[in-house]
């Protein structure tokens, strides 16, 4: 049954999300430009952005099928889905039975495709090229992160986030190989997915390199500010993702507002170290080429795998 | 359940498990040097993981092999190996003859064999880390394939120790370590092997002017 205070706690978390996300990514910007040296741009400067964008006119590219313009929402909505379905304040929700992890990475996945297919409906070279890269990245660094998520369901014998998060948050405490793998596997695949550094850039406009800011060339007004913010939203999914798996302790139980409140400036701080943490290892990774990409994540689903096979020679008894 | 394992068998399995991460960094290592550090590295879990094991049990000679392993493979072989490295001026390039992700791929197919060959050993083995006999092969095997993919005479030295390391946590996981003599005979081996070996590099410079062993097919007499 959902209950009131579920679906209340609900509704505030899809709006934290929505709120919180840009937050987060005008942080990281900030701890970046701090760690390089340059002077940051204020904390804030993602809203600006928004606030702008969604004050201007959209440009249309010519023969724009309507593919084109129903990408953006279609982006944002499967955004706003993910982070609804993730506990990030507490595992009390009622949209969660709605959706596993393994249907979270295919939330992901839709994302993924349809802003592909919006990039390469245009036309132009850049959007294939961008649009192509993108499934490329994508079809990699989704079996590594369904194996992160084997394992830790493996674990909770449960695919249900919720129920993953209550097990490991009330676990003693045993030191466990496998999550140490599934943890690194899974800071590789999100620095895929998120479009940052070892993998793309995600400040740059320089032609060869790019692959997010490829496929979002062409546009405009309110559909490059819903871009961007889903964009936001997705870094924040993904780092709630990682807290909610890896670093549980504090989320809240059900019916449960005391620790509810408890739990949020605990997100806070854990965000906020996070995003350091992001920051950090942005600045002293190098972007590397294309076609070591595959490398990349390549190691990181040989290290989910590892995980995997570690949990079930050293954890389970027989 | 995984709930009733004590802490010191968590420490070894932990240990094991980065064991098993170094060999894989090793198989993915493009740097001379750094692939000798990474060993370096994994001597040193082999030393915490013995020692961890002999605090448990309190055998001396577990200490003995704890403290041979230290002076051994974490300290007097990387030395050796850096030296030579230094002497020999040695690019700092590896060279696989395999491209790294598929040398990957493999190993993970070599992990899941040796996985399921030690399952059946392993139950046999009364041990606290007899879990990790697994591991132990998988190294073996890791260190196998490092030996038999890379082309420079160098590596394939690293990859040789390497595969000591695996046998020796095999033995300390399936039966608390050799006998003190065939330990220290082992590692006197290996000592001497790598300073042979490391004459026979010179050897084999000043006759092809390069490491690459692959001049060594063509040996004819004359």
């Amino acid at each position: 049954m959902i209950s009131l205070t579920g679906l209340l706690g609900q509704l505030f978390a899809i709006a934290l999300a929505l709120m919180l996300a840009p937050l987060l990514t005008g942080w990281v910007n900030q701890c970046r430009a701090w760690l390089q040296n340059r002077s940051a741009p204020p904390l804030l400067q993602p809203y600006y952005m928004l606030h702008k964008l969604f004050h201007k006119d959209v440009v249309l590219a010519e023969g724009a099928s309507s593919l084109f313009r129903a990408a953006p929402f279609i982006v944002f909505g499967c955004m706003v889905l993910a982070c609804a379905i993730i506990p990030s304040l507490s595992t009390d929700l009622p949209f969660a039975p709605a959706a596993d992890a393994l249907a979270l990475v295919g939330v992901f996945g839709l994302a993924r495709i349809f802003i592909a297919l919006a990039a390469m409906d245009i036309g132009t070279a850049f959007g294939s090229l961008g649009g192509r890269r993108e499934m490329l990245v994508g079809f990699l660094a989704e079996p590594a992160l369904l194996m992160v998520i084997f394992t830790m369901a493996m674990i909770a014998q449960s695919t249900s986030l919720a129920t993953i998060v209550e097990t490991l948050a009330h676990r003693e405490m045993i030191i466990y190989p496998s999550i140490a793998f599934a943890g690194i596997a899974f800071t590789f695949v999100s620095f895929a997915e998120n479009a940052r550094v070892p993998v793309d850039n995600p400040a740059t406009h320089l032609e060869l390199t790019m692959i997010h800011e490829a496929m979002i060339l062409e546009y405009s007004g309110r559909h490059l500010a819903l871009i961007e913010w889903a964009a936001s939203l997705k870094l924040y999914a993904y780092s709630c993702l990682g807290l909610a798996l890896f670093f549980p302790w504090g989320i809240a139980e059900r019916d449960n507002f005391l620790a509810m409140s408890a739990a949020l400036p605990l997100l806070f701080v854990k965000l906020t170290i996070g995003g350091m943490l992001l920051a950090l290892l942005e600045t002293i990774n190098a972007k590397v080429r294309i076609f070591r990409v595959p490398e990349f994540l390549g190691t990181a689903f040989l290290l989910a795998v590892l995980g995997l096979l570690v949990r079930l020679l050293l954890e389970t008894r027989v | 359940m995984s709930a009733a394992i004590p802490l010191h068998a968590q420490l070894i399995n932990l240990f094991a498990a980065v064991i098993l991460l170094l060999a894989f960094a090793m198989l993915a290592q493009r740097r001379v040097l750094q692939l000798i550090n990474l060993f370096a590295l994994q001597g040193l879990t082999l030393f915490l993981s013995t020692l961890v094991m002999a605090v448990k049990i309190d055998q001396m000679h577990l200490y003995y092999s704890a403290a041979l392993t230290l002076t051994l493979k974490a300290v007097l072989l990387p030395w050796i190996l850096h030296r030579l490295v230094r002497k020999l001026h040695v690019k700092n390039e590896v060279e696989p003859l395999i491209n790294i992700p598929t040398t990957m791929l493999i190993g993970l197919g070599l992990v899941v064999i040796a996985f399921n060959v030690a399952l059946p050993i392993s139950q046999l083995s009364s041990t606290i880390a007899r879990g990790t006999l697994g591991i132990a092969l998988a190294t073996v095997m890791l260190a196998f394939l490092m030996m038999i993919t890379r082309r420079k005479a160098i590596t394939q030295v690293v990859g040789f120790l390497a595969m000591e390391n695996g046998l020796f946590l095999a033995a300390t996981s399936a039966t608390y370590g050799m006998p003190m003599v065939v330990e220290l005979g082992i590692a006197l081996d290996v000592l001497v092997g790598v300073i042979i070996l490391g004459v026979f590099f010179f050897q084999i410079r000043d006759q092809f002017d390069s490491l690459d062993i692959h001049h060594m097919e063509k040996l004819k007499e004359h």
